[in-house]
């Protein structure tokens, strides 16, 4: 007879529980659980992606609604247990629902600490646990306002970088006297909140929050030095403490958490404790890979195994925000007995610190550069002596043993027991046998396989290392990714079809490549949509009906369902006449923002879908074509008044901004363009962080390319010095039509060029002259079909049906 | 409950939605690969925004602001997101699109 397993909480420790128990004891239990949080198990430490815009909650969620179902487990979302009943073994939920158990697992997690301030319970005060924190400060961050989070700890400041990234004005309110005191030193707590400040971050260490100010909502934060900080959102991440309420009602056995003993037993022999609100040997966790652990513990127990134990381990730190790499291990105070090795590089921005205690590591902090961290771990956990290497253990280990070592060579080194998952775990040798042993080939069957990456995903160029190690060329990286769920064939095999098999329908490409579903999805058709219209100008027809609404419409759509309109503005130059017609529009329309572009356009925001022709038609008499502020195409080209002005101008800056943009507007790209013409090396068009970007010099110009000032920055690599204007914009164009043939949908150029290398692209569009002719040519013949302006179409009535409804209904006749 | 007239196949393309206004708000019509016909309300579950607007495939819509799949059938959010929208009755006779509207309570004339 199946014995009825009952869950409280639905979190990553009881899901992975879950996932062994399955494995080792299928159908010896009736699964039932309880999770307060109204969805399924998401992986909580990828929260901080979700909140930079990094990754969506898809991305994240561990087990989907189809998993419960396939292995018969009966989830209740949204109930919260309010009861146990260990006499008649039952649990009670909020919404009435009475489970009795034979065994019971509490899971209950952890609850954020509130500081007893006055205040704290304001509209606008919110903690960082959950999703809907999450989407609460998402929402918040719409205000681009100011924000306060209390606890400069790793959960506040992955939250106060993402409020960041998404445009906040956060300012960080620590107790302490440096940021992490628990995890970092100060030297290298110095390091983190110096870049952390120069992302506009404000940090305030030794900071005692006396309340939270507001009258109805949250209006600021006062200082117990009497300093006040406004704030419109104020996050408290000061800390968390195990979730043991409900066990402590029901009788057990709780100190800081609910004791449970090495099997994960509490003191109810029934009842088993994982996660975060279990205290074991004195310890509680909040690391993500003790509690997998615990969650191992408990299904080897469950499944009547009594030989598995829970034994703690140090577990090394990493702080989840892009740019900025942490790694802290084990203990790192001073010590009489204790020796430290120290490395610096300033100008890096490196920090690394070893601790020596007889000549083994106990202790790690490394900043800026942690790729050794794993090593060092290694090396910590054995126990190794390092008197030997002492002189370059500090270099890592691509040093030891002579000259240094590439990376594949200092992985294929790493003994088998070597942990290169923290999170889940997992270890060297489990990857490669599993490899091996299941004929794995893609990474993400080694996730599901082994865990290995499948949590915070810091890891996955190691393991990427092992199966090419493995497999050898078996492994391709770059063709793991399918485009979606519709196919498991990546982008760059779809491409190299739809040419070698002349495919030119999407009907054509779903059925010859062997589309999974009937109609593909949101991701698959813009892709194929703009592989068509690139590689079959002039036979292919546009499928409107897959292009994203911003395509479909010609304009921007904003989140309350109006459109932003951006007219072309050549060059960034515009005149009297131009700016009159504008100023026209936006007084009959009654447009109610307009604001001006970091591309030198003006940008016309809430105009009312019905009202885009009209206003198109208006603004087309004055002269103006559509600005494609909307399109994965050639946005804007970014001018400075070069020679024709400027004392220091070199060369015809805006001449040759506005002739790259008539020559080029209206392109498809895979992801959008923006460029910039500098006419001196001053440049003051910012052309070092466009896609592409001329940089004047007396002797021509220095093209340059695969810049990013958005969500990554980065400056752009230099393509090669040309000395005409005509050469220019061929290599230009050359160059974006290698982009447009060979990258993959919403892959901006910097990410191809990372991808392809410098060299070959300059080989290809600057070096090769034949070729860089060939690229030239295809654009031009592109653009036949291309440059054509849609405004003007729209206005004239083309596609009528999308700016209008279909009927309006008035009340009469709905109530006839 | 009314059934009301507000158009015809042939006014949506395959793959696609128009609206209608409606004194209980926006609501969208869909038309799907296969010619089958949806209505829902306009008004994506996750903020609101307006899913007439955004991709059609298979019985499902992508909203697009930010990405939500909700089935056409049922009104309810695919995948790993929880929410619904209200789903409205449609029929086709012949070529006509006929909605089944209720007024809303204390609104009517």
């Amino acid at each position: 007879m199946t014995e009825k397993l009952v869950i409280i909480g639905n979190g990553m420790a009881p899901g992975r529980m879950l996932e062994h128990l399955l494995e080792r004891s299928l159908g010896r239990y009736e699964v039932t659980i309880f999770n307060a949080e109204p969805r399924v198990n998401y992986d909580r430490i990828m929260l901080s992606p979700v909140l930079s815009g990094e990754k969506d909650f898809e991305e994240i969620v561990i087990h989907g609604d189809g998993w419960y179902i396939k292995n018969g487990i009966t989830l209740y979302k949204g109930h919260k247990v309010t009861a146990i009943d260990r006499t008649a073994k039952t649990v009670t939920s909020d919404r009435g629902v009475v489970q009795p158990y034979d065994k019971l697992v509490i899971a209950t997690g952890s609850v954020p600490l509130i500081l007893p301030v006055p205040g704290n319970n304001l509209p606008g005060v919110l903690t960082y646990r959950d999703l809907d924190d999450v989407n609460a400060m998402l929402v918040a961050a719409q205000s681009r306002a100011k924000a306060v989070v209390i606890g400069g700890g790793l959960l506040g400041l992955e939250a106060a970088a993402g409020l960041n990234s998404r445009d906040m004005d956060v300012t960080v309110l620590h107790l302490m006297p440096t940021l992490m005191e628990r995890q970092l030193d100060p030297a290298a707590g110095y390091l983190l909140q110096r870049a952390l400040e120069e992302r506009g971050i404000k940090i305030i260490t030794k900071a005692q929050t006396k309340a939270i100010l507001g009258e109805r909502r949250v209006a600021g934060v006062e200082l117990a030095d009497g300093r006040v900080i406004s704030a419109t959102l104020v996050v408290m991440a000061a800390g968390i403490r195990p979730n043991a309420g409900i066990a402590k009602e029901a009788g057990l056995a709780v100190n800081r958490g609910i004791l449970v003993d090495a099997c994960m037993r509490t003191s109810d022999p029934d009842i088993i404790a994982v996660g975060e609100c279990a205290e074991v040997g004195g310890h509680v966790y909040g690391l993500v890979a003790p509690l997998y652990e615990m969650a191992r513990v408990a299904a080897a127990h469950l499944s009547g195994d009594r030989a598995a134990t829970f034994v703690h381990n140090d577990t090394p730190t990493k702080l989840k925000i892009t740019g900025i790499d942490v790694f802290s291990l084990g203990d790192f105070a001073d010590g009489d007995d204790r020796q430290e090795i120290v490395l610096r590089d300033a100008s890096a921005g490196v920090y690394k610190r070893l601790i020596l205690k007889d000549n083994r590591i106990i202790g790690t902090v490394l900043y800026g550069e942690t790729a050794d961290g794993a090593w060092f771990n290694d090396l910590k956990k054995r126990q190794v002596d390092i008197t030997e290497m002492r002189e370059t253990l500090i270099f890592g280990q691509a040093y030891q043993g002579g000259s240094p070592l590439d990376p594949m060579v200092a992985v294929a080194a790493l003994p088998d027991d070597a942990e290169i998952c923290g999170c889940n775990g997992v270890c060297k040798g489990k990857i490669v046998g599993t490899i091996k042993e299941m004929g794995l080939t893609s990474l993400d069957d080694v996730r599901g396989h082994t865990k290995a990456s499948a949590s915070c995903g810091s890891c996955t160029g190691l393991v990427e290392q092992l199966m090419t190690l493995t497999l050898g060329d078996a492994y391709n990286p770059s063709a793991v990714q399918p485009m979606c769920a519709c196919t498991s064939l990546g982008h760059d095999d779809v491409r190299r079809l739809i040419k070698a098999k002349a495919l030119k329908t999407i009907y054509a490409v779903m059925q010859e490549l062997e589309w999974k579903t009937s109609c593909g999805c949101a991701k698959c058709r813009p892709a194929l949509n703009y592989y068509l219209v690139c590689d079959w100008p002039g036979e292919y027809a546009d499928d409107y009906q897959s292009r994203f609404i911003n395509e479909r419409a010609h304009a921007n759509i904003q989140k309350d369902g109006t459109y932003s309109v951006v007219p072309r503005m050549w060059g960034g130059v515009t005149s009297a006449k131009e700016l009159r017609a504008i100023a026209d529009v936006v007084d009959k329309f009654a447009i109610p923002t307009v604001k001006v572009t970091g591309g030198q356009r003006i940008d016309m925001l809430g105009v009312k879908k019905e009202d885009l022709p009209a206003v198109w038609a208006d603004l087309g008499k004055a002269g103006f074509v559509s600005g494609h502020a909307y399109a994965k195409g050639l946005r804007t080209v970014k001018t400075c008044v070069g020679t024709d002005w400027c004392r220091f101008g070199t060369q015809d800056s805006t001449g040759l901004g506005i002739r790259i943009e008539k020559f080029m507007w209206g392109s498809w790209t895979p992801a959008k363009v923006k460029m910039a013409v500098s006419g001196c090396p001053r440049n003051c068009a910012e052309a070092t962080c466009k896609d592409v970007g001329v940089v004047c010099v007396d002797s021509g110009y220095e093209i340059h390319f695969a810049g990013a000032a958005g969500l990554d920055i980065k400056g752009t690599e230099v393509l090669g010095l040309v000395k005409t204007e005509d050469e220019a914009l061929e290599v230009i164009v050359a160059l974006v039509q290698m982009y447009r043939e060979q990258a993959r949908y919403l892959e901006r150029i910097y990410k191809w060029v990372k991808r392809v290398g410098v060299s070959e692209i300059r080989r290809q569009v600057l070096e090769d002259r034949e070729r860089r002719k060939a690229f030239f040519d295809r654009f031009v013949h592109s653009q036949k079909f291309a440059q054509v302006d849609p405004w003007s179409e729209r206005a004239s009535g083309k596609d009528k049906h999308e700016f209008r409804p279909l009927a309006a209904v008035g009340f009469a006749q709905a109530a006839e | 409950m009314n059934w009301i007239a507000i158009g015809t196949i042939s006014d949506i393309p395959p793959r696609g939605a128009r609206c209608v206004d409606t004194p209980a708000g926006r609501i969208a019509v869909f038309r799907t690969a296969e010619d089958r016909v949806f209505a829902i309300e306009d008004r994506c579950p996750h903020r609101g925004g307006p899913l007439s607007q955004g991709i059609v495939h298979g019985a499902a819509v992508t909203c697009p602001l930010h990405n939500w799949v909700i089935s056409l059938e049922t009104g309810k959010a695919l995948g790993a997101d929880e929410g619904c929208v209200r789903t409205i009755p449609i029929k086709r006779e012949g070529d006509t699109l006929l909605l089944a509207l209720t007024v809303p309570t204390g609104q009517a004339a």
